[in-house]
């Protein structure tokens, strides 16, 4: 390699290094305000911030969605298998929501209760026909004992 | 000299290039249509509907192989960059400014793709979560890549000017890769990975690995057809380019 390719070189691979470790400090100074949501567990710990709009993720608790018969309000829970926090929301769901999927809801605390502006219903990264999901949930019901799945999000 | 080395010598030189590039283009063209069209078939409908989303799930296979090139299309034009601003090959340079149009498109059609399958899915077109973010970033380095080389009025000076911005830009490509693992992201995990074992049933899973190549075999022959002819802009006062011209000249007699 010529003296003067070798120069090049270096001084190339030394801008790309501060780049790179700029950029690294950078999102490492930005993580606190790249939360994209925050779980139950969090929100009861007081990490979100106190009267403002933030993004609550978690799965939708068995058996706790209560629909309103004269109006769009929906009450269910939230929780990531360790806390729980009831969400109140007046609008229209999307298709995925249900018992047991994941879902990420923009608003803020209101009285102990999640007052959600909107409800994104959150997927896994899991594709399989339907009969072979079938297959899968009969074998799961046939032995109980099987730990549940850990929380996500 | 080992004869691969040395055809890779030659390789690099224009006029080579060209002529290489011509030979090759149909038969890309040819199996990147036969591969496309095979996989959209075997996904949209020969492929079973998902247990969770029914049939909107079959935009995978044009989000998925998409995403894909934009992040790998990134790669090959920084790697050339790269050579052209160390080596200063002229080929590398055209080559890196040939690619940049080619993975914004992918890119391009990644972001639509993805928000039409977010409207009915998530319940919404567009939120800034990080994976989101990230890759509306790497369009925009994409522009920013093709501005700065039209922006420049000496052509090989903005091919090394752009290639640089290019190599700056790389550092975004971990981060689109890994801001699901990083962060809380409304965007679900890598479904398909090279390790370890696919979260997606295999009949589902070939047509995406079939489009996929046809998408990367697609990339390679337009990024030849690109190639020759921003080559024969470039070397437009050349002997060869002239010979040719005047051999392909249509006789007015």
């Amino acid at each position: 390699m010529t003296p003067t390719r070798k120069r090049r070189l270096i001084a190339v691979a030394l801008i790309l290094v501060a780049v790179g470790i700029a950029t690294v400090l950078t999102v490492l100074a930005l993580q606190q305000n790249m939360t994209y949501l925050f779980s139950p567990s969090e929100v009861l710990a007081g990490h979100t911030p106190g009267g403002a709009n933030f993004r609550l993720g978690g799965v939708v608790l068995e058996h706790s969605i209560k629909r309103d018969s004269t109006s769009l309000k929906v009450d269910f829970v939230v929780t990531d298998r360790f806390h729980d926090m009831p969400v109140e929301y007046t609008g229209i769901l999307p298709d995925l929501f249900r018992e047991g999927q994941s879902i990420v809801a923009t608003g803020k605390m209101e009285n102990g209760h999640f007052v959600a502006q909107q409800v994104l219903a959150k997927h896994d990264e899991t594709y399989m026909p339907k009969e072979v999901a079938e297959a899968i949930a009969k074998a799961k019901a046939m032995k109980r004992d099987v730990p549940a799945t850990p929380p996500q999000g | 000299m080992n004869p691969l080395i040395l055809w890779f010598h030659k390789l690099g030189s224009p006029p080579y290039f060209y002529r290489f590039a011509g030979r090759w283009l149909p038969w890309l063209y040819t199996l990147a249509l036969i591969a496309g069209v095979i996989g959209l078939y075997g996904g949209l409908v020969i492929a079973p509907a998902d247990y969770q989303q029914g049939d909107s799930f079959r935009i995978i296979y044009v989000h998925v192989p998409c995403a894909w090139m934009s992040l790998f299309v990134y790669a090959f034009m920084a790697a050339n960059g790269f050579i052209a601003l160390v080596w200063r090959i002229k080929l590398s340079e055209t080559l890196a400014m040939a690619s940049a149009p080619i993975g914004a498109a992918f890119t391009f059609i990644t972001l639509v793709s993805g928000s039409l399958w977010g409207k009915p899915m998530w319940g919404t077109w567009w939120t800034w979560d990080a994976r989101l973010t990230s890759e509306l970033v790497l369009l925009f380095l994409y522009f920013g890549v093709i501005g700065l080389y039209h922006a420049i009025e000496d052509t090989r000076q903005a091919a090394r000017a752009a290639a640089f911005l290019a190599l700056v830009g790389v550092v975004n490509l971990p981060i689109v890769h890994y801001s699901v693992v990083w962060w809380n992201t409304l965007h679900q995990g890598s479904t398909v990975s090279l390790m370890g074992q696919s979260k997606i049933s295999a009949s589902m899973l070939w047509p995406l690995l079939t489009l996929t190549f046809a998408t990367h075999v697609y990339f390679f022959a337009s990024l030849l057809a690109r190639s020759r002819v921003a080559l024969l802009e470039l070397e437009s006062g050349k002997e060869w380019v002239r010979a040719l011209a005047s051999a392909t000249e249509p006789n007015h007699a």
